[in-house]
């Protein structure tokens, strides 16, 4: 049970070769630069690209072989496009019943009521769709795929057309559409944020092709990728909402690493969430540290520090497992001693919850 | 006012029409979608040939198609072991003639509205489980429908002004090919202006009304659409 694809994609002037066998749960990211054929390889899956040579199965139905073509609106899937592609001549829900009504009773996962409530899109069901906002429009095609109960659905850079307001709006449905839908989703993107606030897999793109591919946190704190090159290299850590401090304005979550302190959030006692922590804002100490103000100190281990001429080097650690990386200076490395395989102790300064 | 030739060749004229423009809105959809979405290279070809009749002298087409309705003619002599009577001179030869003059009128307005519809939408119902057929009366009929009424309404207009042709292949029998353009030539023939005056008034009402509607539906979608 699995996407399974060995295939080429895209004509004389692009061409790319992928092998990749992704889970069929959660959520699989495909991560790169512009240009570097995320799109196209989603577009191979969907069925949408004739050009496509390969291998492409799923969950033992062979999609493509080299005899075999399945047709997309056979195979069970669904996608969001970049654009909400609506269809103009429907209103919303029309637009919703499009996809519903071509499932066959038997097939049908979820409902249009299901559909309607997780995009909160009841208030928007009688109006043409090009009288909504671009937000509006890209719920509604969410819904629609949702509609069409799909077994695998395919997200083409779904927040990129839209602006900042829009994007924050929208990533919370999605969010939610993943924790209540056992539905597994390939998710293209070339925003490092969204990957890292949705993906559990994580394939690496770029130009050349595949990269690496593997489980989100482990991918993004692996020293030999660009993810960790960044300057924005992050890590994440997934904990749960244990309690909320009135006196102090803050909620303790627990995780693997210990107990972080964020400012406080609505959330319920018990919400999974996922924290992330930028490695600049990571700093080591030898001895754990008392009189400082910062609260998130967890004991780790270092497993490597990258090779480097620049200012920075980049150390990833484990901390009870998870791995989390820092960003130090050269001049630190040598004063405090830093090398592999020493106990140390980390200091982030700010966590962001996603 | 109007003789009973004159009432029967109106009469003709619009079922004439109506026919033609029924049988053009058939064969014109898928012929007109194939224009629109083919990559083939020599695809230009076909659409000269579409064209031709905006550019060809009427009594052109009419002469050839004359040829072809002959029953010593492969075309005409299997018409002929079909209905059992020649394409020239009758009304079914007319309703050939019409379809073939006003194809034009009806394949343009067509081809654009279908060239408009993006492969985006189409894309989209595919992957929304709709097949190529289901997509094309799904989503590629209802958004063209600005192009079914301005082709309907040209076909049907172009078809009620046809002269050359009709002369050409259905002579000018009345009650049977006599079509209204031609009964005005012969009242103008013969100097009864008023008979032709009427009939010349019709034609020309019934043409405005048709292209005010074209106009009006056109004017009602733009603003529906903003």
């Amino acid at each position: 049970m699995s996407l399974d694809l060995k295939c080429r994609v895209g004509r004389e002037a692009f061409s790319l070769d992928a092998s990749l066998s992704l889970p069929p749960k959660g959520v699989s990211a495909l991560y790169g630069p512009s240009g570097c054929g995320k799109t196209s390889l989603l577009r191979a899956i969907a069925g949408l690209d004739k050009a496509t040579h390969g291998q492409i199965s799923f969950n033992n139905s062979v999609w493509q072989s080299d005899d075999v073509f399945v047709p997309t609106h056979q195979r069970e899937l669904a996608m969001v496009f970049q654009e909400a592609r609506l269809f103009a001549h429907l209103n919303v829900v029309e637009n919703l019943n499009y996809a519903f009504k071509r499932v066959p009773v038997e097939q049908r996962r979820i409902e249009l009521d299901q559909a309607i409530k997780l995009l909160s899109l009841s208030n928007l069901l009688k109006r043409r769709v090009d009288g909504l906002s671009g937000g509006e429009q890209q719920r509604v095609a969410i819904a629609r795929a949702l509609c069409a109960s799909p077994k695998l659905l395919l997200m083409d850079e779904p927040l990129s057309a839209l602006d900042r307001n829009a994007k924050r709006e929208i990533l919370p449905y999605i969010e939610g559409m993943v924790a209540e839908l056992n539905l597994p989703i390939v998710y293209v993107s070339h925003s490092l944020d969204e990957v890292a606030r949705l993906a559990d897999t994580l394939v690496l793109m770029e130009p050349e092709g595949i990269v690496a591919a593997g489980d989100a946190p482990s991918m993004l704190t692996q020293l030999d990728l660009s993810l960790a090159k960044d300057f924005d290299a992050e890590s994440i850590v997934d904990a749960q909402v244990t309690a909320h401090d009135d006196t102090y304005q803050l909620t303790y979550l627990d995780s693997a690493v210990g107990q972080f302190s964020v400012a406080r959030k609505s959330l319920a006692i018990g919400t999974q969430v996922r924290l992330r922590v930028l490695a600049k804002d990571v700093s080591l100490t030898l001895k754990s540290q008392t009189d400082t103000s910062i609260l998130n100190i967890f004991p780790a281990t270092i497993r490597e520090i990258s090779e480097t001429d620049g200012a920075q080097a980049t150390i990833k650690l484990h901390s009870n497992g998870v791995p989390v990386l820092a960003k130090v200076t050269r001049k630190s490395v040598d004063a405090l001693g830093l090398k592999v395989g020493l106990d140390v102790f980390i200091q982030a300064k700010s966590v962001a919850l996603l | 006012m109007f003789s009973p030739d004159d009432i029967s060749a109106l009469q003709l004229t619009l079922k004439l029409a109506a026919i033609s423009t029924g049988l053009l809105l058939l064969l014109g959809t898928p012929l007109a979608w194939w224009l629109a979405r083919s990559q083939w290279r020599f695809k230009f070809l076909i659409e000269a040939l579409v064209a031709l009749p905006l550019v060809l002298p009427p009594t052109v087409l009419g002469f050839y198609l004359l040829i072809a309705f002959s029953p010593n003619n492969w075309f005409g002599g299997l018409m002929m072991s079909v209905t059992g009577e020649t394409l020239a001179f009758s009304f079914m030869g007319l309703v050939i003639g019409s379809v073939i003059y006003s194809l034009p009128f009806v394949i343009q307005p067509l081809q654009n509205a279908f060239t408009m519809i993006s492969s985006q939408s189409l894309e989209a119902a595919a992957t929304l489980r709709a097949s190529p057929l289901d997509r094309f009366f799904s989503i590629a009929i209802p958004l063209a429908r600005p192009g079914f009424i301005s082709a309907a309404v040209l076909g049907f207009a172009h078809t009620l002004g046809e002269f050359g042709v009709v002369l050409m292949i259905g002579g000018n029998i009345p009650g049977e090919t006599q079509v209204a353009s031609i009964a005005i030539y012969e009242h103008v023939e013969s100097l009864e202006y008023t008979q032709a005056h009427w009939l010349a008034g019709c034609l020309l009402l019934l043409s405005f009304v048709l292209l005010i509607l074209v106009y009006a539906s056109n004017r009602q979608l733009r603003i529906m659409r903003t």
